[in-house]
């Protein structure tokens, strides 16, 4: 956090907490926070015919952590393809060396997110056991604030107390782990299915019985939800579906859904939802093969639209060659039997799995140009922004550098056609979706609430990010728009928004005129919950590891403190 | 009163066993015993009261004897020679912890190097292949839970990794594994009766160098397939009979060493040991590991992977970009071909492990040495630093073979003034930093790593 | 067509990087400009003049240069490589990545090379009159997008890895290889005209290789199907025909399911 203080000028502020869509105004900071009016000596920056809007926020995206890693390791062509470099605008302001495209290394990450004006990103699934991992990746990270959400759904203790019905233990047992991991939440990857991975099977819908915890899918969710309540943790489930991927699955994706149901938040931090759904393009799917595969964005969202006590974010196709990386072991092991390309997997004792692949999302494979605008149709077909928002679910539907071309894509409906017109199926792609007859074009206002406002509402975490209110972050961000005449050519609006002109963190200025010039001053950020001790989970987590199940020694479990640095601890207090 | 310090992690082989107890002298000097460990892993502590373990640098003198001088002269030489050096290789890290691989990268960017590991003449022919085919692999928690069969192929942990049999793959009674290596059916390919292959219920003694054919004829058995009446030396019915084993198996679990990565073929091997592991996946549950040597040498490849993307062999001399392919920029094939002009040698032994015409190309220039210890290739430096050892009075975070981080902890004082790794190269990149009139890029490093005083004792 | 000279005139300490010496580089400059152009040797930036005498200005296109180096370049890396165009002919010896990544035009190196030549090459030609090293015509690493156009002439021999994951395009080793050819190939064609040690086609999807010597050890997932009269590279004979790899995955076209063929000259 610097000190002093700074204000932004003249701009075209667009900040959705407080409801400004394009005032001209100022934005000023003091000592790292959002302040009403700073003095005459502040440093000015000029924001003149630009728009203004706060620091921006992924909810959802793979960026540190085993199996990220596992996948920078398996491809060093990601780093190099025929010949060519695809790494490294590099050194040449003097720092860290750059590497990667659709995995970048963890230097690279903090620059490009940086570069987009992003703030805050949220790894999308630690492995409880790896946990040191993650955070020595997140520690290493420039610039952008990380959490990370450890995965509970296919852990033993949860789906021993879930099968018994004891949901205060499972919330004993989640603030032990979060401590433990330094973690922000609970995430959810393919309940039971993952665990029926470990045997080699799966759990296709919310009714299959997991082999031997003889617990179903549809309980696991429903037993978290009500951990996650009872707890009052910040951030809701976050929950990746079953069956993932597969022609035909929507049924299932709109039953998981249902469950949330009767839920209401319970929470100190003005979180609405209880289930938060992620990337739901992958979900979203009719068809009973891969020839009459199509977009059911429609059904889906028609759903969505109504239930409000759900959140979803995209997973976009971005029609490039990327990494698919999930604890959706089954599903990677199936995705290999696909496209034949390297699989590597990693089952991890009593808590989990994950594997990767490398993925070729070819615009004239009918498949993958339905995928492209089911992610699309989503958002289109949104009602409420503030309940949608934009991913790639990064690396899997495509690196996280490519949001700029998503957002033109929602932005532009000339954008949307010039890119099915270079489709080699496209009549057959526009036979399978909706997205040719759509004539949506989101406004900047939107696009805001998608990756600002929105996220940083459901992660609990609007106070702090997501606005431009006084007592918020100084994280601010410029783009090279103007508001009042936005280009003709979407293209353009891609490249403003792909390098900042300005990009402020803390009251720090770290991206000028689209690149890096500061390192500025990263946070963990993570959840304590206070609780009074249940004995029964403290035996046995113990005994897990005295009895030798687990491998390791419960002293070496806890990240220790050092691992990472300028903690942001989110305190959450259960009365007993 | 000696203090007993539990949950210690064992700074000698890939197990990274973590269940070692040490007693400490009162003051945290010296260790009195070590509980748990393996001979070699208990002798390891021991080496830590060695009262001749050296406590400054040395320096080669013009009369090539070895000078004791400051930390501050020894850490200008290293940062003037590297700037200096056209390609400075910088190779080893078996043995220290990831903070000290992390903290090397930003001295190697600086000085456009090379950074290279012990894998490079180790698993590195892994890598290769976990490049090519993918790596479906797990915890060494799942083999203990899960693994009814368990494979062998080219190791010999018996002796190479003492505690493995015993706290992983054939004796231990997991949670679906109750009754321990009863229930376990294992199998060893080795040309060698090795005490492993004494254990195993099928030892496959097969002719030397022709592991790539017998993987082969696995797998073509596996899809229906007749072959011939022999392969590698092994009669039909044999192979035919392992591979039933291994469809059979609720869990098969393959581990694999040197015995693939070091015949002809190499990373071929262990490629069609991986494609192998997922053919058996359309039949039952499979898994496969790579038997890592050195307590902590999957470390390296974590670390480098988060930061340049790849594990080894990872040529930094461009600036813009990192250039890695294992043949040009490893470093053996570096040093025969004289493709570097300096050579800085991590916690590890090249003088030991390299064949010795690279060493006698890497004696051509200058030649420094980074070891808690003499060994032989300090022996020939021109400078050897002396840092502390991690996993004994030095704390950090090392990957066990299974890539699981295990925080290793410290369990006596260090010697005054010897600093670790990490801390020794963040002098050496200020230095260099300082030479070259730039600002030194910590990230979040710099401003709190300070490890907790208590940390070491429980 | 214009001729650009380079002639020695230092031998590296450590290798050169001369990745600009292909005709695309050298088109539209004078002998002058060339001298100027960029390498390496290690971290420090240098200049084709540093280690070459440049005579001779290019032609305007790549097409219409031809780069003759009148010596030997055992350290200097990356002649020839992503060249489109052009010609490029070596008096001597090579090192690494010859026509690595070539799309077209045409190399001659009069001496040996070291290996990665014509790795992941597309289209053009390269010949060599002595022997290639290891990884002739491969894959980079990880790729699984292997050479997929354009031919590669050994006249001498070569060490291992020929051809891996090759998808196209014509290798030809007019003496001996050691082991692996085509491994993890889907397309392409290799020709050994001497013996091999083994470990040819393993894990070969489909693609053809010719042996007109001996293999040493077979690959126990290749079976002889039947005998043929075949005609490879001006020789006529008679093959035992083999498919395989039959322990690896096959895909099928028009119901037959496809796999690589081996043919392998047989005994008289």
């Amino acid at each position: 956090m610097a000190s002093g203080e700074m204000i932004v000028k003249g701009g075209f502020i667009i900040d959705p907490t407080r409801k400004i869509d394009g005032d001209v105004g100022d934005v000023a900071i003091k000592d790292g926070k959002i302040v009403d009016k700073v003095g005459s000596s502040a440093k000015v920056i000029d924001a003149k015919g630009k728009v203004v809007m706060a620091g921006a926020v992924d909810v959802h995206s793979h960026v540190a952590g085993p199996k990220v890693n596992a996948g920078r390791l398996m491809r060093p062509e990601d780093k190099f393809i025929s010949g060519f470099c695809r790494s490294g605008m590099a050194q040449k302001n003097g720092y860290r060396m750059e590497s990667g495209f659709s995995i970048p290394s963890v230097f690279k990450t903090g620059y490009d997110y940086a570069r987009m004006g992003y703030t805050f990103v949220m790894e999308a699934a630690m492995p409880p056991l790896l946990a040191p991992h993650t955070h020595e990746e997140i520690h290493d990270t420039p610039i952008i604030d990380e959490g990370a959400l450890p995965v509970f759904a296919n852990n033993w203790f949860v789906m021993d107390y879930l099968r018994k019905g004891e949901v205060e233990n499972t919330a004993a047992y989640i603030a032990w782990l979060l401590k433990a991991t330094k973690g922000y939440g609970v995430k959810l990857v393919n309940p039971g299915g993952t665990a029926a991975w470990a045997w080699g099977l799966n759990c296709l819908s919310l009714n299959d019985p997991v082999p031997y915890f003889e617990i179903t899918p549809a309980e696991i969710i429903k037993g978290l939800i009500e951990a996650n309540e009872f707890l009052g943790l910040p951030h809701s489930i976050h929950l990746h579906q079953n069956n993932l991927g597969n022609p035909g699955n929507y049924p299932d994706t709109i039953a998981a859904l249902k469950i949330a149901e009767g839920f209401k938040a319970r929470n100190k931090f003005g979180r609405e939802s209880v289930m938060h759904s992620t990337h739901l393009q992958f979900h979203s799917y009719g068809g009973e093969g891969w020839k009459d595969f199509c977009s059911k964005a429609k059904e889906v969202m028609d759903y969505v639209n109504k239930q409000k006590n759900i959140t979803i974010d995209l997973g976009c196709v971005t029609l490039d060659e990327t990494t698919t990386m999930t604890a959706d072991g089954p599903f990677e092991h199936h995705l290999h039997g696909l496209n034949h390309l390297k699989w590597t997997n990693v089952d991890v004792e009593m808590e989990t799995a994950a594997g990767v692949v490398p993925y070729i999302y070819d615009k004239n494979v009918t498949p993958n140009a339905v995928q492209w605008a089911t992610g699309l149709e989503l958002a289109l077909y949104a009602k409420d922004m503030n309940r949608c928002f934009i991913t790639t679910d990064h690396p899997n539907a495509g690196p996280f550098t490519r949001y700029p071309r998503v957002i033109k894509w929602l932005m532009s409906k000339k954008a949307r056609e010039e890119t099915i017109a270079t489709m080699k199926n496209s009549d057959r792609m526009i036979g399978l979706t909706n997205i040719h007859t759509m004539d949506r074009e989101l406004t900047l206002f939107e696009i805001a609430q998608m990756t600002r406002s929105g996220p940083a509402k459901c992660l609990g975490l609007g106070n702090v990010y997501g606005g431009l209110a006084p007592g918020m972050n100084g994280d601010v961000s410029v783009f090279n728009l103007n508001y009042k005449d936005l280009p003709k050519d979407a293209e353009k609006i891609e490249t403003a928004l792909q390098r900042a002109a300005c990009f402020i963190k803390g009251g720090e200025v770290i991206v000028k005129d689209g690149e890096v010039v500061s390192h500025g001053h990263k946070k963990t950020v993570w959840v304590k919950v206070a609780m009074p001790e249940n004995p029964q989970v403290t035996r046995d987590v113990s005994q897990a590891f005295t009895q030798g199940t687990y491998t390791v020694d419960i002293r070496n479990y806890p990240v220790r403190e050092y691992l990472a640095p300028h903690q942001s601890v989110i305190d959450v207090n259960v009365e007993a | 009163m000696p203090k007993l310090i539990k949950g210690v992690g064992c700074p000698y082989c890939g197990s990274s066993c973590d269940d070692i107890e040490v007693l400490v002298s009162d003051d945290e000097t010296k260790i009195l015993e070590v509980h748990n460990a393996c001979i070699i892993g208990t002798n390891l502590f021991h080496h830590a009261n060695d009262p001749t373990r050296p406590k400054l640098p040395r320096r080669r003198q013009p009369d090539g004897t070895m000078k004791e001088i400051p930390y501050d002269e020894a850490i200008d030489y290293m940062a003037k020679t590297m700037l200096a050096a056209k390609k400075p290789l910088i190779y080893g890290f078996g043995s220290t912890n990831c903070e000290g691989m992390s903290a090397v990268a930003r001295i190697a960017e600086k000085s456009g190097a090379v950074l290279d590991n012990c894998a490079t003449i180790c698993h590195g022919p892994s890598f290769l292949a976990i490049f090519d085919n993918g790596y479906p692999s797990c915890t060494l928690g799942e083999a203990k839970n899960r693994a009814d069969v368990v494979v062998f192929w080219g190791c010999n942990p018996m002796h190479a990794h003492p505690r493995h049999t015993s706290r992983y793959s054939i004796f231990p009674r997991g949670y679906f594994t109750q009754k321990g290596a009863m229930q376990r059916t294992v199998l060893s390919i080795d040309p060698r009766e090795t005490d492993t292959a004494k254990l195993a219920d099928v030892h496959l003694m097969l002719d030397q160098g022709h592991d790539y054919e017998l993987f082969d004829a696995f797998r073509t058995v596996l899809r229906g397939h007749d072959i011939p009446d022999v392969v590698a030396g092994i009669p039909k019915e044999t192979i035919i009979k392992s591979v039933e084993i291994m469809k059979n198996a609720k869990f098969c679990m393959i581990f694999f060493g040197m015995g693939c990565t070091h015949t002809d073929g190499r990373n071929h091997n262990i490629d069609a040991a991986i494609s192998l592991t997922r053919d058996l996946n359309e039949h039952t549950k499979a898994s496969i590991m790579a038997m890592r040597g050195h307590y902590n040498i999957a470390g390296p490849g974590q670390v480098w992977a988060w930061q340049f993307g790849f594990p080894y062999c990872i040529d930094l001399s461009k600036g813009t970009h990192a250039h890695m392919n294992p043949g040009e920029t490893s470093s053996v094939d570096l040093a025969m071909r004289d493709e570097v002009d300096c050579f800085v040698n991590v916690g590890a032994d090249a003088g030991a492990h390299f064949p010795i015409q690279p060493v006698q190309h890497l004696k051509k220039h200058p030649f420094i040495t980074v070891d808690p210890n003499f060994n032989m290739a300090s022996e020939i430096s021109d400078l050897h630093i002396p840092v502390r050892i991690a996993g004994v009075d030095e704390p950090g975070v090392v990957y066990r073979m299974d890539n699981v981080p295990i925080q290793f902890r410290a369990v006596i004082k260090g010697l005054p003034g010897v600093p670790s790794d990490e801390e020794l190269f963040n002098k050496v990149y200020e230095r260099m930093c300082e030479l070259t009139k730039t600002e030194p890029i910590w990230l979040a490093a710099k401003e709190d790593r300070r490890y907790p005083e208590s940390e070491a004792v429980i | 067509m214009a001729t650009v000279t380079l002639k020695p005139t230092k031998v590296p300490e450590l290798m050169f990087e001369g990745y600009s010496i292909t005709p695309d580089a050298f088109a539209g400059k004078t002998a002058a400009q060339i001298a100027e152009l960029p390498g390496h040797e290690g971290k420090i930036h240098m200049k084709l003049g540093d280690f070459f005498e440049v005579s001779g200005n290019a032609g305007e296109t790549a097409a219409d240069t031809d780069i003759v180096i009148a010596g030997d370049c055992t350290r200097v890396k990356y002649i020839g490589a992503r060249m489109t165009a052009g010609t490029v002919t070596v008096n001597g010896n090579a090192d690494m990545y010859v026509g690595g990544w070539m799309k077209g035009g045409k190399i001659h190196i009069k001496g040996n090379m070291d290996s990665f030549c014509g790795i992941q090459m597309e289209g053009g030609e390269l010949l060599c009159d002595g022997d290639a090293k290891n990884h002739v015509g491969c894959a980079y690493r990880g790729d699984w997008r292997g050479m997929k156009g354009g031919t590669i002439r050994i006249k001498g021999s070569a060490g291992n890895d020929i051809g891996t994951f090759m998808l196209g395009g014509t290798i030809i080793i007019e003496k001996n290889a050691f082991i692996h050819v085509s491994t993890h190939a889907e397309g392409g064609t290799v020709v050994i005209k001497g013996d091999v040690e083994g470990r040819v086609g393993g894990q070969m999807v489909r693609g053809e290789m010719y042996v007109l010597g001996k293999i040493k050890f077979m690959m126990p997932g290749y079976k002889k199907v039947d005998t043929v009269e075949k005609e490879i590279d001006g020789v006529k004979a008679t093959f035992d025909h083999y498919i395989g790899d039959l322990g690896e995955r096959h895909p099928k076209s028009k119901g037959q399911v496809v796999y690589a063929n081996l043919y392998l000259k047989a005994a008289a």
